[in-house]
């Protein structure tokens, strides 16, 4: 990667400030370190020996044209384009490693004034939009992944919502996994201007695999005023075998700015996946009386480990944050919340609420709290509630006494803990999120 | 329907039950009374397959079937209801859900098709109104945030839904005033049907006097002590267990 790397990001773009950006970013994360205050464990990542770039090699302008063996994998995940089409009301940028191959509903959402396409045709058709908000809110230093991200991304998503409009459906991307040994640098950046509404999900599977993949993507969304974001993500990337063997790496940057008065945020995540999971999705609440929330359930089972949690950054007056955190540990997992309550100065009357509770099933698990304030101005209120439970066995016996298996039993009592973030999350999120629980800790109780 | 020969049972490495045996035949109403510590709750728990009971010797049958080689699960499906004395709290797992999926996990046992949500809710309806129940409980969480005397009341719910062959009632009325009592003993006694068998573990002839037993047992040091008609129960009452010579030994 260090050597002729300008030939190679070139090969990205045609377009000189988008080259620039990425030299730009490329000379500064030849400077940066690999940050190590995560509660996490793993090999060195060898810069030198992942795959930067893969793709489909032609554009394509119909399913037709996709591999057919891209489309089986669709099939086999059951989300075939074909059948998402059909599917009421969800428009689909099917991110299939790393370069968009098909955009559903274009047309529907450009009535609307809505854009909703990759980062590639942004640049080429919204340069000025792209230019002015991309690494607005994850500035290209901001750290080592974003920055490395910033240098080699290679797609991803862009939405743009105008003023007052209320975006009509649920828009989906779907990102894949599938070229060996390559690493995904996605960018997604979603603006939603003032008085508008859309709700964003974020889908993600990855079959099984032999080497262990990094993914390092930046996530920005820009919130005007009285306008809202609502972001889910499910994400179910490979976490290796029982010794974590082949389990993606995933390091992500997501990033709110609410940067008009009234504005709000939501991010709500199931993180099941991954072996390594890096990830502090925050909200920067710059207007006043701006709402960020995050809601999360997290899981590590086998030998996963995750660090992760939320960033609120008060700035604006009466500003409200909220962080729901409910980490699951089972067999050897290891689960962290890490989370910041900045308030700053001319925060007046700001409020936060953090409930971070972890649950523990078995005796070789753990779970960690890592909460940060940092409160500058006295009217405000922040409040930190923190629980460690374990499934009892006598909960358990319960139900088992009461004729449900335990396997059901575990799950009815996860389900029960995530109750709260599971709620947040639109409907088809939802099932798919359950089953996505019972399917990690399948065979997690001894 | 039951039948328990020579049990030995140990709770970490205390022996409880020695020697034990006790059979129940359909549609018979036995009572266990006895000194705190003599092994009542541990026979009940025994029976259901609780995790902490080790069963060192002898033999549990339960029609015909051998409950030692049953998971507590299928010891359930199989119709034996064990009413916990205090029943565990689970948040966030709705009352009413827990029911259909306890209910539904019977009926694919049995091989009966799974009831959905609304014909759940039309038999719901029907039962309480048989046992004349209300459903304020129903849309909490499982036990939450329950009184002593809310949790039994959807002990009895459970009870009623899942009609068991065999109940057994773990202190059922402990911590219960009198009318609570009173209703314990009309759903209890409305689902007495002369097939249907009942153990119940009682400190107080109170609630034998409302659920009459067939059969009065008194355990001591781990084993039947002695047994009789409803008039043993009358006769502890009055007396006490340590009139009768009944206290548990090892306690004194």
């Amino acid at each position: 990667m260090k050597k002729s790397s300008k030939p190679y990001l070139k090969k990205r773009t045609n377009l000189s400030w988008l080259l620039d950006f990425r030299l730009k970013a490329y000379k500064a994360w030849l400077k940066m370190e690999e940050p190590s205050w995560a509660t996490l464990e793993y090999q060195k990542i060898d810069f030198q020996n992942i795959s930067y770039f893969s793709a489909p090699k032609a554009a394509l302008n119909s399913l037709d044209e996709v591999d057919p063996e891209i489309l089986k994998t669709y099939e086999k995940l059951g989300i075939s384009l074909e059948e998402q089409k059909l599917l009421a009301g969800v428009a689909v940028d099917a991110v299939f490693d790393s370069v968009s191959i098909k955009t559903t509903y274009q047309e529907e959402l450009e009535k609307l004034g809505i854009i909703f396409c990759s980062i590639s045709e942004a640049s080429q058709k919204y340069p000025d939009l792209l230019k002015k908000y991309m690494a607005s809110v994850v500035p290209v230093r901001d750290n080592y992944f974003a920055c490395l991200n910033s240098a080699v991304f290679t797609d991803g998503s862009f939405v743009y919502i105008p003023p007052n409009v209320t975006c009509p459906m649920e828009l989906s991307t779907y990102f894949r996994i599938n070229a060996l040994n390559t690493g995904q640098f996605e960018r997604t950046i979603i603006i939603a201007d003032e008085n508008s509404y859309v709700s964003y999900n974020e889908g993600c599977s990855a079959p099984t695999r032999d080497e262990s993949q990094l993914h390092a993507a930046v996530v920005e969304l820009i919130i005007l005023k009285d306008a809202k974001i609502k972001y889910s993500t499910i994400q179910n990337w490979y976490p290796g075998d029982k010794n974590g063997k082949g389990g993606i790496y995933n390091f992500v940057t997501k990033r709110a700015k609410c940067l008009g008065d009234n504005s709000k945020v939501s991010w709500t995540q199931v993180e099941t996946g991954s072996l390594i999971t890096w990830k502090y999705p925050s909200c920067i609440l710059k207007g006043d009386n701006s709402v960020g929330e995050f809601y999360s359930v997290a899981i590590t089972s086998k030998r996963q480990q995750a660090d992760t949690g939320s960033k609120m950054i008060h700035i604006g007056k009466n500003t409200k944050s909220t962080i729901i955190s409910k980490g699951i540990s089972a067999l050897r997992g290891v689960n962290s919340y890490r989370g910041l309550v900045r308030v700053s100065k001319n925060a007046k009357n700001a409020r936060n609420y953090s409930a971070c509770d972890s649950l523990l099933i078995g005796n070789t698990c753990s779970a960690n709290t890592y909460p940060y304030h940092d409160v500058k101005n006295a009217s405000s209120i922040v409040e930190h509630e923190a629980t460690t439970s374990k499934i009892s066995d006598e909960q358990l016996f319960f139900l088992k006494q009461r004729g449900i298996n335990e396997e059901n039993a575990v799950s009815m009592i996860v389900n029960g803990f995530c109750k709260e973030v599971l709620q947040e999350l639109p409907m088809e999120f939802a099932v798919e999120a359950k089953a996505l629980l019972d399917l990690t800790l399948e065979g997690s109780v001894i | 329907m039951l039948e328990i020969k020579n049990l030995y049972v140990s709770i970490e490495k205390n022996d409880i039950l020695k020697d034990f045996s006790l059979s129940i035949k359909a549609g018979e109403v036995h009572a266990l009374m006895g000194t705190n510590g003599t092994g009542k709750s541990t026979l009940v728990k025994s029976i259901a397959g609780h995790f902490e009971c080790n069963i060192t010797q002898g033999e549990m049958t339960y029609n015909n079937k051998n409950l030692r080689e049953l998971d507590p699960n299928e010891r359930a499906n199989e119709g034996i209801f064990l009413s916990f004395q205090n029943p565990v709290e689970i948040e966030g797992v709705n009352n009413s859900y827990f029911l259909k999926t306890a209910l539904n996990a019977k009926r694919v046992y049995n091989k009966q098709e799974e009831l959905d949500g609304l014909e759940f809710l039309k038999e719901l309806k029907t039962k309480l109104k048989e046992y004349k129940m209300d459903n304020s409980l129903l849309k909490r969480d499982l036990n939450a945030g329950f009184s002593g005397g809310e949790k039994k009341r959807n002990e009895l719910i459970q009870v009623m839904m899942l009609s068991p062959d065999l109940i057994l009632l773990d202190e059922i009325d402990s911590g219960l005033d009198i009318d609570a009592i009173k209703t314990v003993a009309q759903v209890i006694n409305s689902m007495l049907d002369g097939k249907r068998s009942l153990l119940m573990i009682t400190h107080y002839d109170r609630l034998l006097q409302l659920i009459k037993p067939d059969f009065v047992h008194v355990l001591k040091d781990g084993k039947i002590a002695q047994s009789g008609d409803h008039t043993l129960a009358e006769e502890l009452d009055e007396k006490g267990f340590e009139g009768l010579g009944l206290h548990n030994d090892k306690n004194n």
